[in-house]
């Protein structure tokens, strides 16, 4: 993003002297250009001009020759007169003025200068040359003289002066962010703008066409726009300015302030002609490109490529075309027939400037945002040019960049502009801009401020717009406001609104906590959720959160069949790992990671859980349909929409490892199994309200196939799985002996409660009559079965069964188990008398018999 | 123990003997150690066979004048031999209360929890506290998928297909079937909730939408391709920058006290405008109170309104979001992203069930 050079934004606004970095920060971020950061400075501590007075050399041992200066560095600073200074280089002589770091300077790398012998004296500083200071790494410069190489008067300069301010070192430069809307603050024209803004400081728009670009003339370079296939109907190219400069010295320098310049603001010194169009760019926001005239054959050509197009960029990169991507071509054989640059993007090798470069044709055009955009994206090349083009520059700029482009050339190079110019302009063609109508209201209706109607007005003449009353006669004041040329980003009411309240100032917008309507509270599921959640958290497990990310790596280590519709999981294009494309399509797979994070540091006596969305793509999901915005789409593609997306039902699954209860003075605490995996899947179906059944399943991966209880709903929708893990699984990933788990939909629960409001039953004071049971059973025969059985025979009276005891052993019989019932009964209108119990004891008896064969245990 | 004779029965009138026998009675009671002595201690003086109750039972014998005389000399000392035993018995049984509550202490600080302690993740009780604060204001809290169609992500929201700002956001893409495209990406913000719920639920309409949220960035002390969004939409009839203005100021002090205020700074989002960036005062920042970024937010942009068929000339709304990581990291002084992400059962256990 761009760094702001303090004197270069004064070229454009007037500045404070003193204006600090900090504060051109906090004056530009109150207008939305935000500090990026804030680059230090260069150089720090006495760096002064200083006067060579003796120069004597050294010849030393190792063959080289070393100068011992005595250089007078003011009265500050001398001591009796003059420090003495050992300095390797020769290009200086007596009587020149230098610059000096005495010992406390620190020097760019950071370099600390302090006082040291050497060559058998005591070296009191250094005499500087432009790379020790920073100022490129040019060291054919050696000693920087400073009248001779950096274009002072040495009238100005007196021994002992502040070196650091002369050479523009101790600044300490801004980089701010721009954001995508704002193209033209990817300028010094730009960001200067915002600051008068800002400050109100005065602002001069060097941006605007001066009178001195000469119009197109008959021989101008010939250039033709050709776009077959332009995006969404806009033409790639509306407007394509050429210059020529010959007779430019090819070995002519770029002046050190404009180096410094382009260094400062984070760009290459390259050659006087490339320097000199990107600090044109730089300065107004037009990107610009220069090209060897001699190869360069007219026409240029503004096409889009052909298949099978190639391009080397300037970067060297040999690129493969795409039919869309706009080009700069011209034709040496034929119109087009060879491709210079991708048009606002880069240009090519092969008629970039040399340094055997004399006379060069400029480009200053202007390109379809979204055309420059997709290149860019297309191959990677976010260039200086792109960004600006794509965020969109004002067309308006071309000749004016262009003449300065030439000026430049002519001055610092010693060319001479051509006669012959060419400005391909068809944005005219398109008819005026189109003005926006503002209810002068406006302002105030979406802010909150009263703005009075000459404020909006003189605010949208503040940032260039021009601002007419509608001559329709209308309740309220309507402004006919046509935004500058370098603002395509505004183009509806609630943009100029946002001008209004940005340079009227935000923190002008009061406090006012509005009224809502008043909510229905949280919807069942949402405290469905939280009452699960708790559920599992007062009961010992720890909520844990996982990247929903997997591969077919963690199915397999699931045990999970090939076939396993869980395997069919939504595939990401671009992934984190490229091991784990997948979205998951059960919980456990990712919870049990966390797992095994937690297990591998040491903490093995583990209950947790995770809520959280699944995806269940569809085997035959139709793909979203591509629908613009702005628009209400239909219901039909609102239907299509909602089709595409995949089922993502929220699932609860917790992992049980180690002790449930823990080992202590007690005694040696309890194992988790299977049972407190199903206890706590159980206890998420009750806190959902939802009624469910379980029955075993034999056959459900990671699960132990004698050990996992499936949940449904009474109607047979499965809920989830509850039980210990497979031992392989446990093996595979390293986990605990006996690892239990569940999961469950929270979704299915939710939906399957009923939501009415329970009906109570009235509680009977009356007195219970209590009846155990004892009974033998085939070992195979599931003690639901029996619960069912007894239930069954016991009817209304029965208020509470409970198993007590499981025995298996010779007295039962082999193959056989006894189950031992505790059951409460009560009426809720009378004592029960010992008939009535009787009588239900036989019901019970004789219902668990007929069911299930039961014997009751004599 | 001294015992009267039980085969010399007292004579009932003889006021020296009973004398004798209540002394003796009143000694041995003084004398009895425990209860088992004090029951023993009662038979002899009080039971059947006792001098007393012989004397007593003498009583029927004697001459008409006699017993009522014999009666009120053998009554009043059987009570007050009762009597004694009674108060004996409670001093006794408070002697012996006494001891087997001593006897019965136990080290309270020994280790009691005998299950695991469970706790919540922080990142869910946040957005618990950020949905209790939004429906006290009277909104209602609105889901979204984290699979999202393009459209509800980006297009619905005045993200054009070439807008740059579709590109700034680092977007995960759902693969489609063979060549063809998805159109599907994991929402990069809660934004989506903001089309989606005008659609379902018109306007007017207050909702806030906390949820999971996902972009290409890789795990470090700051960032998690897996994040926590809150977002906020208000869309009515008359509803200002004012209003986004309060309404941030009151959920800023609901999370960070009363101290805590809010700035807005000019920024761009194509879902807003006018757009901001928003600013907290932060009294608990460290090296002193400060402003620091907490979200984005602005006037909802009219073709969002539009998008969702509603007349932005009639309706106005603000939208935000805010990052519910950032908003728990600076609550409570978390300095590295990996602690909230990982999964370690010591990270969540330190919060409990409620922050």
């Amino acid at each position: 993003m761009p760094l702001i050079v303090k004197d270069w934004l004064a070229d454009h606004v007037e500045v404070p002297a003193d204006l600090t970095a900090e504060q051109l920060a906090a004056d530009l971020v109150k207008v939305g250009l935000e500090e990026e950061a804030i680059h230090g400075a260069a150089v720090t501590g006495p760096l002064v001009v200083g006067r060579v007075l003796e120069m004597h050399p050294e010849p030393q041992k190792n063959g080289k020759t070393i100068n011992w200066c005595q250089v007078d560095v003011g009265p500050e600073h001398n001591i009796e007169g003059s420090r003495g200074i050992v300095c390797g280089a020769h290009n200086f002589a007596p009587g020149d003025l230098v610059a000096v770091a005495l010992p406390g300077t620190v020097l760019p790398g950071p370099f600390p200068i302090a006082a040291r012998k050497t060559y058998g004296h005591v070296s009191d500083g250094m005499i500087c040359s432009t790379a020790e200071l920073g100022l490129g790494d040019d060291g054919a410069h050696g000693i920087i003289v400073l009248p001779r190489d950096m274009g002072f008067a040495a009238e100005d300069l007196t021994p002992g002066q502040d070196a650091i301010a002369l050479l523009g070192l101790g600044e300490e430069v801004l980089e701010i962010n721009v954001t995508p809307d704002r193209g033209y603050a990817f300028s010094y024209r730009g960001v200067a703008r915002e600051y008068a803004h800002s400050t109100g400081a005065k602002f001069t728009d060097r941006g605007l066409a001066t009178g001195a670009e000469p119009s197109a003339t008959p021989d101008g370079f010939e250039v033709l726009v050709q776009d077959d296939a332009p995006i969404n109907g806009v033409v790639g190219c509306d407007r394509f300015v050429t210059r020529i400069v010959r007779g430019i010295d090819p070995t002519a320098p770029t002046p050190e302030w404009m180096k410094h310049r382009l260094e400062g603001s984070g760009m290459r010194s390259i050659s006087l002609a490339v320097d000199v169009t990107n600090y044109v760019m730089l300065d107004l926001g037009q990107p610009l490109h220069a090209y060897d005239l001699a190869k360069v054959s007219a026409p240029i050509v503004v096409r889009r490529a052909t298949d099978g197009e190639r391009l080397t960029t300037l970067d060297d990169a040999d690129r493969a075309l795409d039919t869309e991507d706009l080009l700069i071509t011209d034709s040496p054989k034929g119109a087009g027939s060879r491709v210079l640059g991708l048009a606002g993007v880069m240009g090519g090798a092969s008629s970039e400037v040399s340094d055997a470069t004399t006379d060069v044709l400029v480009e200053a055009a202007h390109f379809d945002q979204i055309t420059v955009a997709r290149t860019a994206r297309r191959h990677k090349l976010p260039s200086e040019a792109a960004k600006r083009f794509e965020r969109g520059v004002d067309p308006l700029l071309p000749p004016v960049a262009a003449q300065r482009v030439v000026d430049l050339l002519v001055e610092l190079g010693g060319g001479t502009a051509d006669a012959a110019v060419s400005d391909l302009d068809t944005i005219a063609e398109a008819g005026p801009q189109k003005p926006i109508l503002l209810k002068v209201t406006e302002p105030t209706r979406l802010s909150g401020v009263e703005y009075t109607p000459e404020q909006v007005r003189s605010t949208l003449e503040e940032i260039g717009a021009t601002v007419e009353s509608s001559s329709v006669a209308e309740p309220v004041e309507v402004l006919v406001v046509t935004p500058p040329t370098w603002r395509p980003d505004l183009t509806e009411p609630a943009d100029l609104v946002e001008e209004v309240v940005r340079i009227q100032g935000y923190d002008q917008v009061p406090s006012v906590l509005p009224a809502a309507l008043g909510g229905r509270g949280l919807t069942t599921e949402q405290r469905t959720r939280r009452s699960v959640a708790r559920a599992l958290a007062e009961d010992g497990f720890v909520e844990t959160l996982s990247y929903p990310f997997v591969g077919a790596a963690e199915y397999d280590a699931l045990g999970l069949p090939a076939d396993d519709p869980r395997r069919g999981s939504l595939r990401l294009l671009n992934p984190m790992a490229d091991d784990k494309p997948l979205l998951r399509s059960n919980l456990l797979v990712t919870l049990l990671d966390t797992v095994r994070r937690n297990v591998s540091r040491g903490l093995s006596d583990l209950a947790v859980y995770e809520i959280g969305l699944v995806t269940l793509p569809a085997a035959d999901a139709p793909a979203a349909p591509s629908l613009p915005g702005g628009v209400r789409p239909t219901d039909e593609q609102l239907a299509a929409l909602a089709a595409a997306v995949p089922d993502q039902p929220r699932r609860v699954a917790g992992v049980l490892t180690g002790k449930r209860e823990l080992a202590g003075w007690w005694g040696a605490g309890r194992a988790a199994g299977w049972e407190d995996a199903l206890a706590a899947a159980r206890l998420v179906a009750e806190r959902a309200q939802a009624e469910v059944v379980v029955v075993p399943d034999p056959d459900r991966m990671p699960w132990h196939p004698g050990r996992c209880a499936r949940l449904e709903l009474t109607d047979g929708t499965v809920v989830g799985h509850a039980g210990e893990l497979h031992p392989k699984v446990v093996e595979t990933l390293g986990l605990p002996a006996r690892a239990a788990a569940f999961e469950v939909d929270l979704s299915v629960l939710v939906d399957a409660a009923s939501g009415e409001p329970v009906v109570a039953t009235p509680v009977s004071a009356f007195p219970a009559a209590k009846e155990d049971f004892a009974f033998v059973v085939d070992g195979d025969v599931p003690a639901e079965a029996v619960r069912s059985a007894i239930v069954a025979g016991a009817g209304e009276l029965l208020e509470d069964v409970a198993l007590f005891d499981v025995f298996t052993g010779e007295q039962v019989g082999e193959g056989k188990k006894s189950l031992a019932y505790s059951l409460r009964l009560r009426a809720a209108d009378r004592t029960l008398s010992a008939k009535e119990v009787r009588a239900v004891r036989d019901a019970v008896v004789e219902s668990a018999a007929t069911k299930i064969g039961a014997v009751l245990r004599g | 123990m001294s015992t009267p004779d039980e085969k010399a029965p007292i004579d009932p009138l003889d006021e020296a003997a009973l004398d004798a026998a209540v002394k003796a009675a009143l000694d041995d009671i003084a004398k009895a150690g425990d209860l088992d002595a004090l029951k023993a201690v009662r038979t002899q003086h009080t039971g059947d066979r006792s001098s007393l109750a012989l004397a007593n039972r003498g009583i029927g014998a004697l001459p008409g004048p006699d017993k009522a005389k014999a009666g009120k000399l053998v009554g009043p000392r059987r009570g007050q031999i009762n009597q004694a035993i009674a108060a004996r018995q409670t001093e006794l049984e408070a002697e012996r209360d006494a001891r087997v509550l001593a006897e019965e202490a136990v080290d309270v600080t020994l280790p009691v929890q005998r299950a695991t302690v469970g706790a919540r993740h922080p990142i869910e009780l946040v957005q618990e506290r950020v949905a209790d604060f939004f429906v006290g204001l009277g909104w209602e809290i609105a889901d979204g998928p984290e699979v999202e169609a393009e459209w509800f992500n980006f297009d619905a929201l005045n993200f054009g297909p070439d807008h740059p700002a579709r590109q700034m956001q680092d977007t995960f893409y759902v693969a489609g079937d063979g060549d063809s495209e998805s159109n599907l990406v994991l929402r990069t913000h809660t934004s989506p909730v903001q089309a989606r719920s005008l659609l379902e639920r018109g306007v007017p309409l207050y909702i806030a939408c906390p949820g999971k949220t996902f972009r290409t960035d890789a795990l470090d002390q700051t960032h998690t391709p897996v994040f926590h969004q809150v977002e906020g939409l208000a869309v009515d009839k008359g509803l200002t920058m004012a209003n986004l203005v309060g309404t941030l100021d009151a959920f800023a002090r609901a999370m960070f006290g009363p101290e805590a205020k809010t700035r807005l700074r000019p920024a761009f989002f194509p879902f807003t405008e006018p757009s901001a960036e928003m600013d907290l005062w932060f009294p608990q920042k460290k090296g002193g109170a400060g402003w620091i970024e907490w979200g984005g937010c602005g006037m909802v942009n009219p073709n969002v309104l539009r998008a969702a068929g509603v007349d932005p000339e009639e309706y106005s709304g603000f939208a935000f979001g805010m990052g519910i990581e950032r908003t728990l990291m600076l609550r409570h002084s978390i300095a590295d992203m990996h602690d909230i992400v990982e999964g370690d059962v010591r990270f969540s256990t330190q919060f409990g069930t409620e922050i």
